[in-house]
């Protein structure tokens, strides 16, 4: 469990994390999302002690994180920097770790096993590619085998399988009652990990909530329904006062009704119904909504046209 | 338009990429895909003339690129996002280019403006994150406005606003009728971009298909259909009856069935014959992930033959995984794909795998089978979730635990660049 | 966590990177070789020598002439050691492994000037050896009066040298920014301090200066120095004190990088 409590952290004049109180908890993946300079970054520093808060408090599991005895054995985590020297081989860049902590050398072996480095573990780290830096950097947060994992983008750098395995990798750290706080950007890798999502702008709190709530909560949802008996459909629902929108290609799209409402009431009225399907917006839709106001580098939205516009000008001139 | 056609590259005795042939289109976005090491840097640097085919050849609008008037007009690209002068400003970056290509100043404000850096145009890009480095690739390949567009994994370091954007802009480019060659590892996100596939595994063409064809070809469609949470008994009875009519039935974590090889009107029919209620019943295709996954698994891994008793297990039903858990379900794209079967999956190791040693005071407390003395499974090689234990076990559970992906290529860097 | 554990932690560290073998055998070599070059000439050059100048001839201070140059390999092995950690974002890890910052940073420096002694004496005393034998019948014996107290010091100069390095560099943190100080700070700028009249007093003030006062066993003639041998040390001693005061001092304040 991390807990966070009022904690704020100022740069001279600038507010890179104000006030934020939340708690992770075990047991489950908890995303941690926000625009570019949110102040994620600088709050996962935070609770690895790297940064001093200006205000607030920060606790692993009810302590400091500089009072913790072995703190690889309590957290692990992954920041978004490779952060290896590139002279140093795999093996060693683990094994000065764990030796700071009193970690057997043989689970360094085994760590290099997980991420399947062990090939290349005597190697320098010099030639590896982001991803394999990505799996060394994951390597060292399970090195002690913590009951709290953190990871800063994992994904960046790693092919579809690497991503598929990081995915499973935490569902199952989760699974057997880890703490597990991720932060990416990528909101659609997001969707099929995390359970719960902490949503922050601007260096404060947005949302903390869990995955279902906050889609639904910042985003439309509908039930999609289709049936050879359209008409008797329509009729049916309009008799219980439910408001359906035909879509045109012969399905319909209620608003404010459950999906087990509508089918009880088509099996009441013994119609057959070819789909039944409660339809939400994606988490990235959600996401958009909730932050559009909080974002850094804007990019223009005339992007398509400009090509005329600025284009003819000095086309002609040259000419 | 990018046409290739045998296109070769050797490097000594390792063959990068073999007689590939295919053409990119102008007006649609073409994803290019590919496990690491398969070629895909070393297919787009041959595009943009920095690598000499071995044989073949590769055409932009009919000509090599070394030989194209005024390239930099015609074929923009973004391959390596942190190839610029840390010391040199944003702004002087793009006019350097503009001035090699004779565009104006003008034009390089523009650029600055779409990309959203304008802010920024005038500080050391030596400052600039790794999205903003990106954002800077991006206005360098929009410089020319250019017909033919490459990019290579072009969301790297973004945030959400940022993909939105690039994906947006990369849709808008090849609707006004440029080419639009991008390569990712993200396949959610090519899902949403990307018209057509080409596909490549071990340097051979794998797939060259528009992205419905794509996942239709390699995975299997299903329906989701859900019965009254308060009466089991109508699960059961639906659940046999689907089987009955020759479906394949899997419970899934919720409570719902996954359903294949019935069409919608069908199961509907059968639960109204059964006096099954429904409360939901939702057309489902696989994600693209779970497409490439199936359709690249031969190629990453047919070199790996040492998985002899995979031979021995029965193959599993086509679409017939056990089920994941399902977090934000009922959203696009929520159907995550299936954990490892036995039989040449990308991650999964041998059978006759050594047994990792036992946990140790590392190991994982309450892992399932990690009795003390039990030689047990690394506690973080096993993110399998358990097979269902559902009224209907169609499936085995997975033979082999998996670990991390197909160990045996890690010699190699993921980005062979 | 217990200091030993940080300590061996930091061993691997060390022992695990190519830049220690170069920095500490280019220092080794450089100093040996370049105090034999110079023991040799001197031999050749003694008899054209005014009577003055032999009586202010030290031959255990000629063999380490090749501490001027071999010290420059010890600033960048004392740079790297520290520095290293912030340039390729190691830092992070090694604060994140051990918050206890002082821990940290003592550990790093014991285990550097732990190695970096034992590779100074043994350098100090081949230097000597060696210097020595290039010098022939002008040679002192390691017996002679002080001569003992100079090999020792020579490789306490070269260890305190390190050291001075090693705060600097936890101070500014950037690798380049050390270097670019360090180097032309005792190359140049020592040099030109301690050789303009107007400004020697100052000069021999200055780290290098008053620390390489102990391999001196015969004073130069019009030695007006205020500080002897191991006083001079001791004002070596108090400017790497202050070093690595400051370094501590930041680095417990600031931000991990």
């Amino acid at each position: 469990m991390i807990e966070l409590e009022g904690l704020t952290k100022r740069y001279g004049e600038k507010v890179a994390v104000n006030n934020l109180t939340f708690a992770v908890r075990p047991g489950i993946v908890t995303g941690f999302l926000g625009p570019n300079g949110a102040g994620k970054s600088t709050t996962m520093r935070m609770i690895l002690g790297l940064d001093r808060p200006t205000a607030g408090d920060v606790r692993i599991d009810g302590t400091h994180y500089d009072r913790l005895k072995d703190p690889l054995t309590s957290i692990g985590a992954l920041l978004e920097a490779k952060g290896v020297h590139p002279g140093r081989s795999a093996y060693h860049h683990l094994l000065c770790l764990a030796q700071s902590n009193g970690i057997p050398a043989r689970r360094v072996h085994e760590v290099l096993d997980t991420v399947g480095l062990s090939a290349v573990a005597r190697k320098k780290a010099k030639g590896f590619s982001l991803g394999m830096g990505q799996r060394l950097g994951i390597a060292a947060a399970l090195l002690g085998d913590p009951r709290i994992l953190m990871f800063d983008e994992p994904v960046n750098g790693l092919d579809p399988e690497g991503i598929h395995w990081i995915r499973t990798l935490m569902k199952s750290l989760a699974a057997q009652g880890r703490t597990v706080f991720v932060s990416s950007h990528l909101m659609s890798e997001m969707a099929l990990t995390a359970d719960h999502l902490v949503v922050i702008g601007q260096g404060r709190l947005l949302a903390d909530t869990s995955m279902a709530e906050f889609i639904q909560r910042n985003s439309r949802s509908y039930v999609r329904v289709r049936s050879p008996e359209r008409e008797r459909l329509l009729d049916v629902l309009h008799g219980a006062g439910i408001t359906a929108v035909e879509n045109g290609n012969g399905t319909l799209e209620v608003d404010g009704s459950k999906a087990e409402h509508i089918g009880e009431l088509a099996a009441r009225h013994q119609l057959v119904l070819h789909e039944l399907s409660p339809q939400q917006a994606s988490l990235e839709e959600a996401f958009m909504r909730l932050t559009a106001e909080s974002v850094e580098y804007h990019a223009h939205s005339d992007t398509p046209a400009s090509a005329e516009r600025w284009g003819d000008g000095w086309k002609e001139g040259r000419a | 338009m990018i046409e290739a056609v045998g296109l070769t590259k050797r490097y000594g005795d390792k063959t990068a990429v073999y007689n590939l042939s295919f053409q990119v289109r102008p007006g649609a976005v073409t994803g290019f895909l590919g496990p690491n090491g398969s070629g895909k840097s070393t297919t787009m640097r041959m595009i943009l003339g920095l690598d000499n085919p071995t044989a073949g050849h590769v055409t932009i609008g009919g000509y090599p690129y070394r030989r194209l008037p005024n390239a930099p007009r015609q074929v923009g690209a973004l391959l390596d996002a942190k190839a610029v002068h840390g010391g040199r400003s944003a702004r002087n970056h793009l006019l350097s280019l503009a001035q090699l290509s004779g565009i104006p100043a003008r034009r390089v404000d523009e650029v600055l403006g779409v990309v959203g850096l304008h802010d920024v145009a005038r500080r050391r890009s030596k400052g600039f994150s790794l999205g903003m480095g990106q954002r800077l690739g991006i206005a360098a390949a929009l410089l020319g406005d250019p017909q033919v567009l490459l990019f290579d994994e072009p969301v790297n370091g973004l945030d959400p606003e940022g993909i939105l954007w690039v994906r947006n802009l990369m849709k808008a480019l090849a609707a006004e009728g440029r080419t639009v060659f991008v390569s990712s590892h993200l396949m959610s996100e090519m899902a949403l971009t990307a018209d057509h596939l080409i596909v490549i595994g071990r340097g051979q063409l794998l797939a060259d298909m528009s992205i419905t064809d794509f996942i239709s070809a390699n995975s299997a469609d299903f329906a989701r259909v859900r019965t009254p949470d308060t009466e089991p008994q109508q699960r059961e009875k639906l659940s046999s009856a689907l089987t009955e009519a020759g479906g394949h039935v899997l419970p899934e974590q919720d409570g719902a069935l996954r359903v294949t090889g019935l069409p919608l009107p069908r199961i509907s029919d059968i639960a109204h014959d059964a006096d099954v209620r429904l409360w939901e019943l939702s057309p489902h295709q696989a994600s693209l992930e779970e497409a490439y996954m199936r359709m690249t698994q031969g190629a990453v891994d047919y070199r790996s033959t040492d998985d002899q008793k995979a031979g021995l297990q029965q193959p599993l039903p086509p679409g017939a995984q056990p089920p994941m858990p399902v977090p934000g379900q009922g959203q696009p794209g929520w159907y995550a794909p299936p954990p490892p079967q036995p039989g040449g999956q990308p991650f999964a190791p041998p059978q006759g795998a050594p047994v990792p040693p036992p946990a140790g005071p590392y190991g994982a407390p309450g892992v399932p089978g990690a009795a003390p003395g039990v030689p047990a499974p690394n506690p973080y090689a096993q993110p399998a979730p358990q097979a269902p234990q559902g009224p209907a076990p169609v499936a085995p559970p997975p033979a082999a635990p998996p670990s991390a992906p197909s160990s045996a290529d890690l010699t190699k860097p993921e980005d062979a660049r | 966590m217990t200091a030993a554990q940080v300590v061996r932690s930091e061993w691997t560290k060390i022992r695990s990177v190519a830049s220690t073998v170069w920095t500490l055998s280019l220092a080794v070599v450089v100093t040996i070789a370049l105090g034999m070059l110079i023991a040799a000439l001197s031999r050749s050059e003694f008899d054209s020598m005014s009577s003055r100048d032999r009586l202010a001839f030290d031959p255990t201070f000629i063999s380490f002439a090749g501490m001027s140059l071999g010290q420059l390999a010890m600033i960048v092995f004392g740079v790297l050691v520290v520095s290293n950690e912030y340039s390729t974002g190691m830092i992070r890890a090694s604060l994140a492994a051990v918050p206890q910052r002082g821990t940290f940073l003592f550990s790093k420096l014991a285990v550097a000037t732990a190695l970096a002694l034992v590779v100074s004496l043994a350098t100090s005393f081949a230097a000597f050896f060696l210097g020595q034998a290039m010098l022939g019948e002008h040679r002192a014996s390691i017996g002679d009066d002080g001569v003992l107290r100079a090999v020792i010091g020579g490789g306490l100069y070269m260890t305190l040298i390190a050291l001075f390095s090693m705060g600097v560099a936890a101070m500014l943190r950037s690798p380049m920014l050390s270097l670019g100080i360090l180097m032309p700070f005792f190359f140049l700028i020592s040099n030109i301090l301690g050789n303009v009249d107007a400004t020697k007093k100052i000069g021999r003030f200055l780290p290098d200066q008053a620390g390489s006062k102990i391999m001196q066993v015969v004073p130069p003639l019009d030695d007006d120095t205020p500080y002897g041998p191991w006083g001079g040390l001791g004002i070596m001693a108090l400017w790497v004190v202050a070093a690595l005061i400051g370094g501590h001092v930041l680095l417990k304040r600031r931000d991990a990088q």
